[in-house]
């Protein structure tokens, strides 16, 4: 068996599951300030809460999938690791800002009823939630289109090597797809006047961002694609337009079941491109990472794919259950009175 | 500094900070799953109060454990590219099973714990407690074993094809004898982290409400946090001595280091405290205890223990040995001017971790003590037990970790390759200064903001009690027990 191809389709698989996951609380953070707005001061406060928490159960076991994909990178292709995240230092230090940042946000906000207390975290949670994707999207579009790597392995580049058009395309499409995908959800998971706006928002989120997908999958298909990789382009672009259109239908299960297909699709797209690549060089001379050169050893890989095999379904099991527990729609109804500590 | 020193003070600043907030999470989550489920067994409101009460303080703690667990799983590649490249075949293993297997289930039971209440059915929602304890565990034991590799290599064969290490047996990696000493020797921290807190803080608030109707579940809290200290402390002893035999047999310098021993020495002593600069030059040693060394290092009070001057001798003939085998491509990896740690730091570290544990059981037994039967203890002293209690232990933690990592340099993985050569070569000092000064900050602040939410959780105290209501019963627009 091709252990190193096995790897290759399950780091894709991780990277799908964060970003179908982590997605859309990137999207409900970063709709904070336009979904979360109401009629007066106490009807904003009552619509961010019911946001957040829709995903308050879930934020943090999403964000687990993207520490198991760094994970299962490191172990499966040390190479791989070792050169992206030496080489892409700066972008993932402003990540984990974001995302740590972000986190507290989430955890702290209610902990004080004082305004400013939480206008602040509120701060926290936006900017977090659209830098972080669009840090991921201008990332994994770098790893795709190539970067200058040497003969040794060493990412040869700066910060703004990684800021080229083709990337920063990428890190709007993730960032655009986060919120489409985050109104999607929160119409699933709200009833009353934030699913009417989130509803309305998700259709013009959706095209504007289905214009920004096509422009960039194009691109990348004419320059780099292969037929497997136009084929799950054509998957991404159905299910999104599909998406778009059931969310206008007010089926929004289905709508976000289109946007987590598009997601996943979209990252098939990536790594079909990538594939047998890792991280190609863009220098002349340069070493490309290959599947085979960064990889880790046979046994290794095998250890791997057993526990993968073991215990992925577990984790899929109860995640789904968690889901299942909180399925419940929740309105402004449904929220409390705040925590009474000054 | 170099790129090397920059990179070691950033791994040594955001992993002692990160790590303060661990072993309270592991002790904590262990005392708040054991209240919940007196309560779900008594049905007593106090244990239902108390476990919303320190469940509050255990998640206001775990928000930063989490956020600052980010960076330490991103870190390796970031400043320690080129030691991930070398063994990552080996040491990714590990790390990947703790995502799969330890943050998954710690992370979605939280979540499950928290949003919980009112929308589980009981006995589901206690279990979720347990399993978030569970994985706290589990991470431990693959973070330690990743790190016992880094004390002890072992399952691994140098490849000369490929240049780097690869795994022979992952069992030998999750079983490596410095492991099975140091997984309980932690846990044991953190379950005596855990009840330190408990008491600390309980302590605290029964004597505010003393003679209140409150005052009861206090003095429950305080008593069953002194005692789980207590029994904690005892496994971190009986651990710790375990733990300073195989050290002495797979890292001698390291046990060297921690008394200062230049000299090969039959009945060494061990000295309380010493005066003088501990570089070889006879430094005064205050109240030493003879023959102690050598009963830590070997078990017997007459037995030999290596000093530092032979320990260079025979590890460098070792690193040549090593770099024999390696061949010119990566023999610079096991040469250093020096093959012993920093001595003052290791002297040091060891005596403040171990006075410290002593300190948290000595204020844990006179508590239980000071509130025997049915006492409040008065004197004003008692807030520093409740204060310092909770922070002794946390800090002894952090020493006996200082210990460990200072102690093994100058390697990164012990015998195998040296921490100057495994930063990353396409970082700059400049970035690493950069990314240094970012998290300095981050975190600086953060520590600050949770300090005082927890003190403010802490002197509010626990909430009356409110009658679970079943969730069957609820319609749909009634409010949520808990919402962000």
């Amino acid at each position: 068996m091709n252990y190193e191809l096995i790897w290759f389709g399950l780091i894709g698989l991780l990277w799908a599951g964060y970003l179908v996951l982590e997605g859309f609380d990137f999207g409900v953070g970063a709709l904070l300030p336009v979904l979360g707005k109401g009629t007066n001061a106490a009807d904003t406060e009552k619509r961010r809460r019911v946001m957040l928490t829709t995903i308050g159960p879930h934020w943090d076991g999403n964000e687990v999938w993207l520490l198991t994909a760094g994970g299962a990178t490191f172990a499966a292709f040390p190479e791989w690791y070792a050169t992206m995240f030496s080489g892409f230092y700066l972008a993932l230090l402003v990540l984990l800002v974001a995302l740590i940042v972000r986190n507290m946000g989430f955890e702290y906000r209610g902990k004080r009823n004082d305004d400013t207390w939480r206008q602040r975290w509120d701060w926290a949670i936006i900017a977090g939630s659209i830098i972080a994707p669009l840090l991921v999207g201008v990332a994994l579009t770098n790893v795709v289109r190539g970067v200058p790597i040497d003969k040794n392995m060493e990412y040869v580049g700066n910060f703004f090597t990684l800021l080229n058009p083709m990337s920063l395309l990428g890190g709007l499409v993730v960032l655009g797809l986060s919120l489409t995908h985050g109104a999607f959800f929160l119409a699933l998971k709200t009833r009353g006047d934030i699913q009417r706006d989130a509803r309305a928002l998700g259709t013009t989120l959706g095209l504007g961002t289905a214009v920004l997908a096509v422009v960039l999958l194009l691109w990348l298909g004419f320059t780099q694609g292969t037929v497997w990789s136009w084929i799950t382009t054509a998957i991404a672009a159905v299910a999104l337009l599909a998406a778009i259109y059931a969310n206008t239908q007010a089926k929004e299960g289905w709508a976000f079941i289109g946007t987590a297909v598009t997601f996943a699709a979209a990252v098939a797209t990536y790594f079909l491109t990538l594939y047998p690549n890792v991280m190609p060089t863009t220098l002349p001379g340069g070493t490309s990472l290959t599947i085979y050169n960064a990889s880790s050893s046979h046994m290794t890989l095998v250890i791997m794919t057993v526990a993968a095999l073991v215990f992925t379904p577990v984790v899929l099991l109860y995640t789904a259950w968690t889901y299942w527990t909180f399925r419940k729609r929740l309105s402004t109804k449904n929220i409390p009175a705040p925590v009474p500590v000054p | 500094m170099n790129a090397v020193d920059v990179a070691r003070w950033q791994f040594a600043i955001t992993t002692v900070y990160h790590f303060l907030f661990v072993p309270i999470t592991i002790g904590m989550s262990m005392i708040v799953a054991i209240f919940h489920t007196v309560w779900l067994r008594t049905r007593n409101p106090e244990y239902l109060r108390l476990t919303k009460f320190f469940g509050k303080l255990f998640l206001i703690n775990f928000a930063l454990g989490l956020v600052t667990g980010i960076v330490q799983e991103f870190q390796f590649g970031m400043n320690w590219s080129d030691y991930s490249r070398f063994v990552g075949d080996i040491f990714g293993a590990p790390l990947a099973f703790e995502a799969l297997l330890a943050f998954f289930l710690e992370s979605t039971f939280l979540g499950i714990w928290i949003f919980g209440w009112g929308r589980l059915p009981e006995k589901l929602h206690v279990a979720s407690i347990w399993l978030v304890h569970i994985g706290t565990v589990l991470s431990a034991y693959f973070i330690l074993a990743a790190n016992s590799f880094m004390q002890n290599p072992v399952g691994y064969k140098f490849n000369p094809a490929t240049g780097r290490a690869e795994m022979s047996s992952f069992w030998a990696v999750l079983t490596n004898k410095v492991q099975l000493v140091t997984f309980p020797h932690v846990i044991a921290s953190a379950y005596m982290v855990g009840g330190a807190v408990v008491m600390g803080v309980a302590l605290w608030l029964m004597r505010k409400h003393a003679g209140s109707g409150d005052e009861s579940m206090y003095r429950k809290a305080t008593k069953f946090g002194a005692i789980f200290a207590l029994v904690a402390s005892l496994g971190v002893i009986v651990t710790g001595d375990l733990q300073g035999k195989i050290m002495t047999q797979v890292q001698p310098m390291k046990m060297a280091a921690a008394e200062g021993l230049y000299d090969t020495t039959s009945s060494a002593p061990f000295s309380v405290l010493s005066i003088g600069s501990l570089d070889g030059s006879e430094a005064t040693r205050i109240i030493e205890i003879p023959g102690l060394l050598s009963f830590l290092a070997t078990g017997t009070f007459d037995g030999t223990v290596e000093g530092i001057n032979d320990l260079q001798v025979s590890e460098r003939a070792q690193a040549e040995k090593v770099s024999a085998q390696y061949g010119p491509q990566v023999a610079a990896l096991v040469t250093a001017k020096s093959y012993a740690p920093m001595i003052p730091v290791t002297y040091w570290s060891f005596r403040i971790m171990m006075g410290l544990g002593f300190l948290t059981m000595f204020l844990a037994a006179i508590t239980l003590w000071g509130i025997r039967k049915g006492r409040v203890p008065a004197s004003k002293w008692w807030v520093w037990v409740a204060v310092i209690t909770p922070l002794a232990p946390v800090f002894a933690n952090s020493f006996g970790w200082i210990f460990t990592e200072v102690g093994r340099q100058p390697w990164i993985v012990y015998g195998l390759m040296t921490t100057a050569t495994g930063v990353s070569p396409s970082v700059s000092v400049g970035e690493v200064w950069f990314s240094m000064i970012a998290y300095t900050l981050v975190y600086a602040v953060l520590a600050v903001i949770e300090v005082k939410l927890f003190l403010t959780y802490v002197r509010r105290g626990a909430d009356p009690y409110e009658e679970p209501v079943d969730p069957a019963s609820k319609g749909e627009d009634a409010p949520l027990e808990f919402a962000y």
